[in-house]
Order: structure tokens, then sequence, then C-alpha cells
């Protein structure tokens, strides 16, 4: 179908702290339940969203990161994160969640729909977007 | 309203869903089942556990969407389509099953 828009959602915040994160996320949730082509992006502080391990026990937050790998099974197909953010941070891909992808009637699979792109492909890949939502 | 099960009073929501999640039991999912008229078979069960599989892994409620196909996957594809969800749960599947599991009203279900 070609009226399917494109939405993108910027993450560009650490995933505790602020209700940012969590909000796109279950905007994310929602919006991936109707027939939309719906991508992340990760980019600044937002990379710490997807990262693996973590702890919410003393804060006074659930911890939704285990939420992302669910994200697939919503129909999300593509989760991008900018590399240098990550460099900047210390991290690497080994450091991140990984979010599985099966096409359920077809049984097509992709282990992995996490991306790590440079900055030219990030700016291609939100030029390419219809909707773009920056939390 | 607070629902009574294996002698012990659970707290909830104004919806009817259980307020902490740590406390449920299976006595409580058969207490609301009673309230509703419903008698649980191993069939319901089955959904139950499911969902309190998946919320225990992704810490969510899962859409109905997603609930249907991933029950689909796990006990048989006669079981994955809401035909066959809806008959066990009348009240729908997310919202009624998700309550008797002790999960929170599935994210964008009103």
């Amino acid at each position: 179908m070609s009226d399917v828009k494109k939405f993108m959602y910027l993450n560009r915040r650490a995933p505790y702290g602020t209700i940012y994160a969590w909000e796109s996320l279950e905007v994310v949730l929602i919006g991936a339940a109707f027939d939309q082509e719906v991508s992340l992006m990760f980019v600044d502080d937002g990379v710490f969203q997807l990262v693996k391990g973590s702890d919410t026990s003393e804060s006074d937050m659930k911890n939704f990161t285990p939420t992302y790998r669910t994200l697939g099974d919503y129909g999300v197909r593509h989760m991008y994160v900018d590399k240098a953010s990550l460099e900047a941070r210390g991290l690497t891909q080994d450091d991140l969640i990984e979010v599985a992808w099966e096409d359920w009637e077809t049984e097509e699979e992709v282990d992995n729909i996490v991306e790590i792109l440079d900055s030219k492909e990030i700016a291609k890949k939100l030029e390419e977007s219809d909707v773009v939502f920056s939390f | 309203m607070p629902i009574e099960a294996n002698g012990k009073v659970f707290e909830t929501d104004e919806e009817g869903y259980l307020a902490n999640i740590n406390e449920w039991e299976p006595a409580v999912a058969e207490a609301m089942a009673k309230e509703d008229d419903l008698e649980l078979t191993d069939e319901h069960w089955d959904i139950i556990n499911f969902l309190r599989e998946y919320y225990e892994e992704y810490q969510i409620a899962p859409a109905v969407r997603v609930l249907t196909k991933a029950v689909g996957k796990k006990l048989g594809k006669e079981k994955g389509n809401s035909k066959y969800l809806y008959g066990l749960f009348p009240y729908g599947p997310g919202k009624q099953a998700c309550r008797y599991a002790g999960l929170p009203k599935p994210t964008g279900c009103v």
C-alpha cells in the first residue's frame, strides 16, 4: 500500500530520570497497532535506552528496557542507532539488546533489527520518513 | 474494589485490575472469574499463564493482535484467532485475561 505513512520515532534522551523514553515507547506500542510503517531511531543519550542489563531497582521507575525486545512482535521493522552517539559513550553493539522480527505468516525472520548507522545514513533515514516524532 | 481470595484481601484499581502484580496467585484469577460467572478451564489457564510469561519477559501486557499471533504460535494455529480467544474471554481477551492474570490493562486498550 502506497498510502501507508512512514513514521520515525526519534529518541534522544536517557531512559530513566524523565518520562520521555517511556512516553515514546507507549506511543510506538499504540501506533504500531495501526497500519503504519514504524521505525525507531536512537541518538545522543537516547542510545542508553537500548543498553542491556539495566537495573532500576533503586529508582522509582519500572525497568522497561525488556519491553523494546517485543517491538518486532508489534511490527516494528527498523531500530537505528547513531554510531557517533554510541562511540562517544564508550558503547558498542555488544552492549545493546537484540530485537528479533518475524513475519508470522511467511515465517520470514530477522534475528536483530537493531542497526548502527553513521550520521550520513541517519540523515538519509530521517529524510525518507513522512513523519518524525521527537522525544 | 478489593477482591477476596484464599482468605486474603487484594487491592485493585478502579477498573478491577490487581494493584500489585507481585501479589498475584491463582486463587485471584479464580475469584475474579467467579464474579464474572465464569469457570476457568485448562484452556483459560493456558492463556493466563501465557500472559504471565509474556509480562515476565517484556514487562508489558501485549496488545490483542500480538497476543493472538503469539498464542497461535505457541499453542497451535487453531487457537491463534480472536474467535477462539473471545470464546474463552467474552469481555475481551486483552482486558479480561490480563485482569485475571494480575497484569495491568494493556497499553492502548480503552
